[in-house]
């Protein structure tokens, strides 16, 4: 019981990354309206940048901006700095999570105008009576 | 890792996270997802990723809660789940 308490304090970041996965998972499966889809598709996408910035941290360790850069001879070492690669790539992934956003999000509204409902099973059933006749 | 201000703050992401997907409302899940954006860009300040806190405080938690008033406003506000 002790060893699981400790366990769970030292990776409570990954534990939080796969809950918040799974939260944006079931809301693009199980939800019914498209709206709640879209949110549970950014859930999902920020789930990932958290992983991303949960590996570069070091405890104890500086952010990664060295002070006096220029002009200064002494010697940096990269291990005094928490590691700012994954950062620079998340930067990117932040960018194109809003652009997919902005998309999925203009489809809806071309869904709501042409169909006159956010319901994806009202949308099937209007599909469907549509191909029918 | 484990600092405790760390911890409480993912405690409340995840939980702001469930709300904004049950809200019967999609103007409140709109609302609650902005407040979620907010929540993970304190996260990530605290850990030490201050250009992707910043990034995430303007693009995430300003813009996109845009994107999604402008679409309720543009649809409907009401939804079955």
């Amino acid at each position: 019981m002790e060893n699981l308490i400790h366990m769970i304090g030292a990776k409570f970041n990954y534990i939080a990354y796969i809950i918040l996965m799974m939260i944006g998972l079931y809301a693009l499966i199980a939800k019914n309206n498209l709206v709640k889809k879209i949110i549970g598709m950014s859930i999902f996408q920020t789930s990932i940048i958290l992983f991303y910035v949960s590996t570069a941290y070091k405890t104890g360790k500086a952010i990664p901006i060295v002070e006096h850069g220029h002009g200064a001879h002494s010697v940096i070492h990269a291990t005094d700095y928490i590691n700012p690669l994954p950062h620079v790539l998340m930067l990117t992934a932040i960018v194109v999570s809003v652009a997919t956003l902005g998309v999925a999000l203009a489809l809806a509204i071309k869904v709501y105008r042409q169909y006159g409902t956010l319901e994806e099973d009202d949308i099937n059933s209007q599909i469907r009576i549509q191909a029918g006749k | 890792m484990s600092l405790p201000i760390d911890m409480i703050i993912l405690s409340l992401v995840v939980v702001s996270g469930i709300a904004a997907i049950s809200v019967k409302d999609l103007l409140g899940a709109a609302i609650v997802f902005s407040a979620y954006s907010f929540l993970m860009c304190l996260s990530w300040a605290v850990m030490g990723a201050v250009d992707v806190a910043f990034t995430e405080a303007t693009v995430g938690a300003g813009v996109s809660t845009v994107f999604c008033v402008a679409a309720v406003f543009h649809t409907t506000r009401r939804t079955k789940d």
